[in-house]
């Protein structure tokens, strides 16, 4: 095995090992139990870091033109030969910028929860439930193996639905139960396409499958069909939304920020990785109705923002928003629109994970979420207010943050698709853009300005600092700098996006 | 005709174990020689399965036929049977020592049970088939109602009401699939696997009418729906030990007669039919249940659904079918061990108000059932079960059966609701008494004290849990074993 190879594996390895010494840890070691998982998911990074230098390493390697997916590193070993399932993981220029999303996410989760632990059950519980996430997150991009992505994919479900039902607010239980049903709706549906390509095509590896050699158009056609309703229900696509505004009301601060930061990113890796990868032709048939419901998405997340009263509830309802931008962009099935798609997943996470660290930030101090009742923070808790702004701002896409770069180039890839539907769906996703600034504009109206409603205290402890200070750098980063995440994107995006050409 | 004497060692082992068991109550009358007498008689039949292994050639030969075929379906089943027989003595252990039933009786039916159980794997006629479920299930009957109460306790006649439910449907199903049988072999003269075929001119409807009664007849072993209203309140009558027995060998035994009838008569659309109620019905009156053992009964019901979706793909389906059955049975196996495990010795399954916050109190039991409900639901961390859903959607979809696979992804969603109610309830915090308390803990800790595990029952629990977890990190091995 190479250096990588090992990386690879330790990737992986090393958060699921963190989970389980968590578990076997003493309930009374509370405290340790917090520090050794934020070391676990510290060093988890370490792993991530060095597969980047993977990319340069096989840089000159030949590898054959024939795929698409040409991994910078790989690992592939025979799991269960009688399902189609080999364990086999690797990392390109797609999946490695939610990977190392990923793997920056969990450290300020767990940084976050030395700091604070929700009310409903124990730190080491909790954690133990992180790490376990990360180690699905992280497999599902790892993945290529369609079997082994399904497992990975099924990997979060319970432990999600643990960390909401067990540390979420009021109403935890009836938002964790609607969460896990709708997903795993979604992951059934992904069951059956999985099947339906890898029993046609013989073989469940990725690097194989991608481009759709051996698969017929009906096939196709059905295969995408059930990919994009089930990556719909994760990412989640306007119609299939309805989980995602109780779940992340509901969620712990830290839960939110995972959900939103990265588990919805599983569902447009999948249909940028799975379904058009996999299913090219199907794709290419069902892109307009997957536009049409990207710009719906976009304009009924925009108007439901505007109504809303409720600060987490509207953060959660702007993804709803922002990840149409995403799933137009992929809808496009242009190089452009896809690299849009890639930047716009983790411009999102990085700004609506620091979104929801704020939130979480002023409903702990306030005790309160309702925006008739926050007001004034400005004057209260100018530092709190000024994060909120740039967040908010950031999120609403201003250029120069990273929020601006994925959907902007979602809107230009639609109208360089041309045709009078992709020119409609680009005004109108432009148009969803302008409302994304109106009702972030009002949320800062509500909350940082005006009579002070609500005390809040001013002080933000360093722990805050610590898990808000990436989040703000990176978004800054990235806005200014896109080539970051997109570097390395454009030989698989182009190879991708060759069968459409 | 000539018998290869070791060919039939696992039938010996099994059957010499009943007897000795009988013996050992005679002659040496102590609980303790009995126990051991049976877990070792199931560990030797076992190991004679193993050892003789599925490439000797068929024995009880009538001409080319025979009546007697080892196989790697009948090896791999027989090893369950005998593990199952030995786990559910553990389960009984401390009810036994505390006299509930008579010990002797207790492990002489369990092991007669267990020999018919090893029958029905290697059967090669429908004679010996239903020979060997009929040995499987009578000894049943007299084990649901076999309960002694002390002096002072409360007498209940729930086990004798569940033992004469179980007593009726069971001989009306038998009669039914002798019926089918005897239709069956007066259409088309066939009894031997081999000769089993479609029937044909004026007979074809006979036959066919012969292979619906059957697999009805069979259909009652597993409990599927319409022919499930059984089991629910027999599994709720019985011993908990008892009816784990009921929802996983007797399941097994029924599972492995209808693959013997499915895979070489065309019996397809009423399998199908079947499974899609089965599953449905299933999950969906399972939604609604409040106690215990009555929502692992109707659990039960819904995963036979599964099973039976595969089967309906005939031959092909047979591998996916017991595949299934085998994580289904070891998970059913785990989920009814905690309850035990959870509950009083001797006690019902009782309410599910019982278990709040049985995993804060007891960690391990808890994770055991989390494993055990995940596995069921098919998520991890119940990889096991997981797998189990995999290769039968895998498999329907394969045999082009895609909506069947539609209906068993969408089952698997309803079933997920109420294992998650049933999993969030181990984890809820105590409900809050009316009055003010200093200390709830400690009120919590002394109305809901935490009970000894005692070893058998611990034992027989990590065994179980070790081959969930083994075979949910390598479930290639039970493929292997099965081809």
């Amino acid at each position: 095995m190479t250096v990588y190879q090992v990386m690879l594996v330790a990737t992986l390895a090393l958060p699921a090992l963190g989970a389980a010494a968590l578990a076997l840890l003493p309930a009374r070691a509370d405290r340790p139990a917090r520090l050794l998982a934020t070391a676990v998911a510290a060093v988890t990074l370490v792993p991530i870091v060095v597969l980047a230098f993977a990319h340069h390493a096989t840089w000159v390697a030949d590898t054959p033109e024939s795929s698409a997916i040409r991994p910078w590193a790989e690992v592939k070993w025979s799991w269960v030969p009688a399902l189609h399932l080999d364990f086999h993981l690797g990392v390109d220029g797609v999946s490695y910028p939610l990977v190392a999303l990923t793997g920056l996410l969990t450290l300020l989760c767990c940084a976050y929860t030395i700091w604070r632990v929700p009310e409903g059950g124990s730190a080491r519980t909790l954690l133990a439930l992180l790490l376990v996430l990360e180690a699905g997150i992280l497999g599902t991009f790892l993945a290529l193996d369609l079997v082994l992505f399904f497992l990975f994919f099924e990997v979060v479900l319970l432990p999600m639905y643990a960390v909401i039902a067990g540390w979420g607010g009021d109403q935890r239980r009836a938002a964790a139960r609607k969460f896990v049903l709708y997903t795993l709706f979604g992951s059934v549906l992904l069951l059956l396409g999985v099947f339906t390509v890898a029993d046609k095509a013989g073989t469940g590896d990725l690097v194989t499958l991608t481009g759709g050699h051996g698969l017929s158009r009906g096939t196709q056609y059905a295969a995408f069909a059930l990919f994009a309703v089930a990556f719909a229900v994760k990412a989640p696509l306007w119609p299939l939304h309805t989980w995602l505004p109780d779940a992340h009301t509901q969620a712990p601060t830290v839960g939110s920020v995972i959900l939103a930061g990265v588990l919805l990113k599983m569902g447009t890796y999948g249909l940028i990785r799975v379904g058009v990868g996999v299913a090219p032709l199907g794709a290419h048939w069902a892109a307009p109705v997957l536009g049409i419901l990207a710009a719906a998405a976009i304009l009924a997340g925009a108007l439901i923002c505007l109504r809303q009263t409720e600060l987490k509830r509207l953060i959660a309802y702007s993804s709803v928003g922002h990840m149409g931008f995403v799933l137009l962009g992929i809808a496009t099935l242009t190089a452009t629109g896809i690299q849009a798609a890639l930047l716009g997943n983790v411009a999102h996470g990085l700004i609506t994970g620091l979104l929801f660290f704020l939130a979480g930030a002023i409903k702990d101090r306030a005790h309160t979420g309702e925006l008739a009742e926050l007001g004034g923070l400005r004057e209260t808790a100018p530092r709190l207010a000024g994060v909120l702004g740039f967040a908010a701002i950031a999120s609403l896409g201003l250029p120069g943050l990273a929020g601006f770069w994925g959907e902007a180039f979602a809107v230009v890839a639609a109208v360089r698709r041309g045709g009078g539907l992709w020119m409609t769906l680009a005004v109108l996703a432009a148009i969803g853009g302008a409302l994304t600034a109106a009702y972030f504009l009002r949320l800062l109206r509500k909350v940082t300005h005006g009579p002070a409603a609500t005390p809040v205290p001013a002080g933000i402890a360093g722990a805050e600092w610590f898990a808000w200070a990436p989040l703000v750098a990176l978004t800054l980063a990235v806005g200014l700098v896109p080539a970051l995440v997109l570097v390395a994107t454009e030989a698989p995006v182009l190879a991708l996006t060759g069968a459409f050409r | 005709m000539t018998i290869d004497q070791v060919t039939i060692l696992p039938l010996y082992a099994a059957s010499g174990t009943a007897i000795l068991v009988l013996l050992a109550d005679l002659l040496v009358a102590r609980r303790a020689v009995t126990f051991g007498t049976l877990a070792l008689g199931g560990l030797a039949t076992a190991i004679c399965a193993i050892v003789v292994g599925d490439s000797r050639p068929p024995t009880f030969c009538a001409g080319a036929e025979c009546s007697w075929l080892p196989g790697p379906v009948a090896v791999v089943t027989a090893v369950l049977f005998a593990g199952l027989t030995v786990g559910v003595l553990a389960l009984s252990v401390p009810a036994l020592r505390l006299g509930t039933a008579p010990a002797g009786e207790f492990c002489f039916l369990l092991a007669s049970s267990m020999t018919g159980g090893v029958v029905i794997g290697y059967a090669g006629d429908l004679i010996s088939l239903i020979v060997g479920l009929e040995t499987l299930t009578l000894p049943l009957y007299i084990l649901v109602g076999l309960r002694r109460f002390a002096p002072r306790e409360r007498v209940s006649t729930a086990g004798a009401s569940a033992s004469i439910t179980f007593f009726l449907i069971s001989v009306i199903s038998t009669a039914v699939a002798l019926l089918g049988a005897a239709l069956n072999y007066a259409a088309t003269g066939a009894l031997h696997y081999g000769h089993l075929i479609a029937g044909f001119g004026p007979m074809y409807s006979l036959a066919q009418v012969g292979v619906t009664l059957l697999v009805i007849g069979f259909a009652f072993k597993v409990a599927a729906v319409p022919l499930h209203a059984w089991a629910p309140p027999t599994y709720e009558g019985a011993p908990l030990p008892v009816a784990a027995y009921l929802s996983t060998a007797s399941k097994l035994g029924g599972v492995l007669a209808l693959a013997a009838i499915v895979s070489r008569l065309d019996a397809t659309a009423i399998t199908a039919a079947l499974a899609v109620l089965t599953m449905t019905v299933g999950n969906l009156v399972a939604l609604r249940q409040q106690r215990m053992v009555r929502l692992l009964a109707w659990s039960s019901i819904a995963q036979a659904g599964y099973v039976l979706a595969a089967l309906a793909l005939g031959g092909p389906g047979v591998r996916p079918a017991i595949v299934y059955a085998v994580f289904f049975m070891i998970l059913e196996f785990i989920a009814f061990a905690t309850v035990v495990a959870l509950r009083p010795v001797a006690s019902d399954g009782g309410d599910m108000r019982a278990y709040r916050g049985a995993g804060r109190s007891s960690p391990w039991l808890g994770a055991a059932l989390v494993l055990a409900f995940a596995g069921l639901a098919g998520l991890p961390p119940g990889l096991a079960g997981l797998f189990a859903k995999v290769t039968v959607v895998g498999a329907l979809i394969d045999g082009g059966w895609g909506w069947l696979a539609g209906v068993v992804a969408l089952n698997a969603v309803i079933g997920l609701a109420y294992y998650v109610r049933a999993t969030a309830n181990l984890y809820a915090a105590p409900p809050k008494p009316g009055i003010q308390i200093v200390d709830p803990d400690l009120l919590e800790r002394a109305t809901h004290p935490r009970l000894p595990v005692s070893r058998p029952v611990a034992a027989a629990l990590i065994a179980a849990t070790t081959a969930a977890v083994v075979l949910g990190f390598a479930p290639q091995l039970l493929f292997d074993a099965l081809s």
